[in-house]
């Protein structure tokens, strides 16, 4: 298969590719790592005149600590987060999810700022970056930021302006006594999630709930994020009764869609099933007893 | 639309070309190299049929574009053989049985090959894990995972 014909370009700076995208308006589209785009083009989904490949961006690609957040460069590729140390020893609902995003070959082009900008509810690392109440970093005439939770508009519809490249994504350190899930259902390697869900909680002194936040992949046309649930949690003590219910809470505000991934009972369901899962790991990971 | 002259280093020699923004790595390594041993499978970064290393690293060449690859160094199955003797994945393959109708075997190559540049000793899970991205509808892996072995051995 090959895609409808376009015109590439490849910007050496930020400056050069924001130029391109300004001037080609609504015709232009960023490529990254490529491994959900160039398959659209390939299979006629999408079509653009104009392609603005990043990959040759000079410093977009990083993972450094700064002000009390992770920073994290949207060129930076899977296969980089899936061997980072602070990821594996800070971050375990990133830890978790990485090796079960694509393969490892498409995980060595495929990057962290498409995985989250590309605004499709399939991708896994938006719903994690509400969790963890990241922000992204938007350049366009000028910087600003927008949480990721204010970031999903639509199916493949975000915040991110025409003229705009996501650049960075800032992950707020977490407290002690802190702890994070993501557990996935796919059918096979390469497979989009039939459900999947994740968490990040923080406990107090005394072992109760103090923060806990709750956010589900491919559960509607954004990633879906149970504020009710999270806020039940709060205060309480993490027993199983009390994970369960905010399971269940959670699961009510999905609406998949039914497909060949199974009816949207079946995947109510399981999103319930993962949510209590990634509650339970969550909190253990957080240190309760 | 503008053609594009690029330039890429594959199997160790500098070979040009003038492309167009849409065609892929396999098929210009395919057709205006005439290198057929890199195949497509299911055109849909699934399979792995068409695995070749990009500087280095193992990637889908039906996933990027011939002109992202200007100026990188590829390298695909025909290069694997060093002066005249099979790399240790090839004795691999060809000792422990690690294909059938062999469509998947460059791909194949490619990733375990990478894999073992990067870890030495790989576990049983390790490879497995390393080809997840690699389909063979013949063998059922277990020769496959054999003929790594016996390459990461051979390697040591």
């Amino acid at each position: 298969m090959i895609p409808a014909a376009f015109d590439y370009h490849q910007p050496g700076t930020l400056a050069e590719a924001l130029k391109l995208l300004k001037e080609h308006g609504n015709e232009a589209k960023v490529l990254s790592g490529g491994m959900s785009l160039l398959p659209m083009l390939k299979l006629r989904l999408a079509s653009f005149e104009h392609l603005v490949d990043i990959n040759r961006v000079p410093g977009l690609d990083y993972i450094k600590e700064k002000g009390g957040n992770l920073c994290i460069g949207a060129m930076t590729r899977q296969a980089t987060l899936e061997r980072s140390d602070v990821i594996k020893s800070k971050f375990p609902i990133l830890a978790d999810a990485v090796p079960l995003i694509a393969d490892p070959l498409v995980r060595n082009r495929g990057t962290i700022g498409g995985n989250v900008a590309n605004g499709d509810p399939g991708n896994d690392q938006p719903a994690i970056m509400i969790a963890l109440g990241a922000t992204y970093v938007a350049q366009g005439s000028k910087e600003r930021t927008v949480a990721a939770n204010q970031f999903y508009k639509g199916l493949y519809d975000t915040a991110l302006a025409r003229n705009e490249i996501l650049t960075e994504i800032r992950i707020p350190m977490p407290p002690a006594r802190s702890g994070g899930a993501y557990t996935k259902l796919k059918r096979k390697t390469g497979d989009f999630a039939v459900a999947a869900a994740a968490v990040q909680v923080t406990l107090g002194k005394n072992g109760a709930i103090e923060s806990a936040r709750i956010a589900l992949t491919n559960a509607g046309l954004t990633p879906v994020e149970a504020v009710d649930a999270g806020k039940y949690l709060s205060g309480k003590m993490p027993d199983d009764k009390t994970l369960m219910e905010a399971a269940k809470m959670a699961a009510a505000k999905s609406s998949p869609s039914a497909d060949v991934r199974g009816s949207v009972e079946y995947k109510k369901e399981m999103a319930r099933v993962l949510t209590a899962r990634a509650l339970k790991s969550a909190v253990q990971r957080a240190g309760a007893n | 639309m503008a053609k594009h002259k690029i330039s890429v280093t594959i199997n160790g020699a500098v070979r040009e070309a003038e492309v167009e923004s849409r065609l892929l790595l396999v098929h210009l390594i395919r057709e205006n190299f005439a290198m057929t041993g890199t195949h497509v499978g299911c055109d849909t970064s699934h399979c792995g049929a068409c695995t070749v290393h990009l500087d280095g690293q193992p990637v889908k060449s039906c996933t990027v574009l011939a002109v992202q690859a200007d100026g990188c160094k590829i390298t695909t199955v025909e290069g694997l053989e060093q002066g005249g003797k099979l790399h240790a994945v090839q004795e691999g393959f060809t000792e422990k049985h690690g294909l059938q109708c062999g469509f998947c075997t460059p791909g194949m190559l490619m990733t375990t090959s990478a894999l073992l540049e990067r870890n030495k000793n790989p576990s049983e899970l390790e490879i497995r894990q390393a080809i997840s991205g690699n389909l063979c509808r013949c063998t059922g892996y277990v020769n496959i995972v054999n003929a790594v072995q016996y390459a990461a051995e051979k390697m040591r």
